[in-house]
């Protein structure tokens, strides 16, 4: 047997050229920066140059810079910040609620027959009844009060946490379960180490929906019968044709659920660090 | 040399006691057929055959995965059993250390973890994710998962069947020097004749599902240099109907 090793032969110094095939690219391409705020921003530009141009009527759309004197006025005048923070309490409470009680009932029915056997089934019915069909429903129990509308933001965000965990946890890698009884954990130790870890990523992209469904929720339950808050706001601002008002609402309701989801998203890309994704 | 191994020539309790084992997943044909088996304390014996002869079966079996799998017999087996399965089986949320000592209990828990992961070459890699790792470094953290709980069974379903030839031959050697240590019994069932020689006490060949051949292996050196390795190898290859070049 021969054996030849081969040494590298001199490399030249000042040769640089980079010669090489290039493929042509087929996923998204490299990420562009403030690549969100290209859109809405482009959108305000349209907004503005409309209102400007007169393009857009003040009666069909305040003009950009009315809705922030509007703001202003709803600010220092009309307790805004009270109204924001009643909006605020209702969709928390209400969120926190249903993602406690979707994600419960998620865990039982993935884990045990009669649990799913006795939840899925009425929370796939639940799913296809609009929430917001079951409200005149709900005022007939729980009165126009806050309670109503706590429970209907609840119920309305339960539906994606339950959906979206149970899928997660059905997905979980049965050779998993397998390991866990090899090495012989206890059932808890099983649900606590494999279930709820396995779940997580189901879990976030339910949350992620349940946020914005908490919103839609806050919206609706606060046309009933509120005293604060931002449908209330709203409400008012129609009776009184302050096309401005409504504006400052809506925003605020975007702006909400912005912040809302991007929270869920960071917290996301924390927890889920062990992950190897495209998200990078 | 090889030698025929019939009955155990230990008069010790066996680790491991199968007797009659029948397990079948259709109604007209047994994948075990009464199989008899006896695995000293700290045997190592390895389990060959070709597709569908039982072995996985039998070794999920002696695990207590079999569950829905129908079947009859006697199955004796230590308290302690760990399981290496082909895949690493690593828990892609927990770090290392969190993977190697899952379920342990005791403060002492990560120090021996630790410790278990030093032993297979890990050490310094507590804190990874399993995706960080080679596919050999995975199958040694899970080598040190089995390891830390002490067992006196150690199951082993093709452990190194993923891996390259290269980081197989470094396996066979850490595997080898780590049963030294611990002294499991220890049953691994894989394609490899080779891999079966090198490693293990005893090679028993299943074919239709009870015990073909029982073969001790006696060599001087474990290495495809020792002039019996090559005669245990012709051997076992004849049996499962290949004619060995």
């Amino acid at each position: 047997m021969t054996a030849t090793l081969h040494t590298p032969p001199p490399a030249a110094v000042d040769d640089l050229t980079d010669t090489r095939v290039v493929r042509r690219r087929l996923g998204p391409g490299r990420r562009i920066r403030f690549a969100f705020w290209i859109g809405p921003a482009l959108a305000l530009a349209v907004w503005s140059i409309g209102s400007a141009t007169g393009v857009i009527k003040p009666a069909i759309l305040s003009a950009p810079w009315d809705v922030v004197v509007a703001f202003q006025d709803q600010w220092v005048h009309h307790d805004l910040l009270g109204n924001v923070l009643s909006s605020l309490e209702r969709s928390v409470i209400g969120l926190a609620l249903g993602v406690v009680t979707g994600a419960v009932l998620a865990v039982i029915s993935g884990l045990s027959r009669l649990g799913e056997s006795l939840i899925d089934g009425p929370i796939q019915i639940k799913r296809s009844v609009p929430t917001l069909a079951i409200i005149p429903l709900f005022i007939a129990w729980f009165g126009i009060g806050q309670e109503m509308k706590i429970i209907t933001i609840a119920l309305i965000s339960l539906v994606p946490i339950y959906i979206h965990t149970h899928n997660g946890l059905r997905g979980i890698d049965g050779r998993y379960a397998e390991l866990a009884e090899t090495i012989g954990i206890s059932r808890g130790e099983f649900v606590r180490h494999i279930v709820l870890p396995g779940a997580l990523p189901g879990f976030l992209l339910g949350m992620r929906f349940a946020v914005t469904s908490s919103l839609l929720g806050l919206v609706v339950v606060e046309q009933y019968n509120a005293v604060a808050g931002i449908g209330h706001m709203i409400t008012l601002a129609e009776q009184y044709g302050q096309t401005d008002v409504i504006v400052v609402g809506l925003v605020l309701y975007g702006v909400f659920g912005y912040c809302a989801d991007s929270a869920v998203r960071l917290t996301a890309r924390r927890v889920l660090a062990w992950r190897q994704t495209l998200e990078g | 040399m090889a030698t025929d191994a019939g009955r155990l020539t230990t008069t010790a309790e066996p680790a491991v006691r199968v007797r009659n084992l029948h397990r079948s997943f259709t109604k007209d044909g047994g994948v075990l057929n009464g199989l008899d088996l006896d695995i000293a304390p700290g045997e190592f014996v390895a389990l060959i055959g070709r597709s569908g002869t039982g072995k996985s079966t039998l070794l999920r079996a002696l695990a207590g995965l079999d569950r829905d799998v129908t079947g009859h017999g006697r199955i004796e087996v230590p308290d302690a059993v760990s399981v290496v399965f082909q895949d690493s089986r690593l828990l892609p949320w927990k770090r290392i250390l969190d993977n190697v000592i899952l379920g342990l209990r005791g403060a002492d828990a990560a120090e021996r973890g630790a410790k278990a992961l030093a032993e297979v070459g890990l050490a310094g890699r507590e804190r990874s994710w399993p995706y960080q790792l080679s596919g050999g470094e995975q199958q040694r953290a899970s080598l040190a998962r089995s390891l830390v709980r002490e067992p006196r069974l150690l199951l082993a379903d093709e452990p190194f069947g993923a891996l390259d030839a290269l980081t197989r031959i470094r396996m066979h050697a850490l595997l080898r020097r780590l049963c030294e240590t611990h002294r499991p019994a220890v049953l691994l069932v894989t394609h490899d004749v080779d891999e079966a020689i090198v490693l293990a006490d005893r090679v028993i060949l299943l074919d239709a599902g009870v015990v073909d051949t029982d073969v001790r292996v006696t060599l001087a050196n474990r290495h495809r240099s020792d002039p019996g390795f090559a005669e245990l190898r012709t051997l076992l290859l004849d049996r499962l109907g290949v004619t060995a070049a």
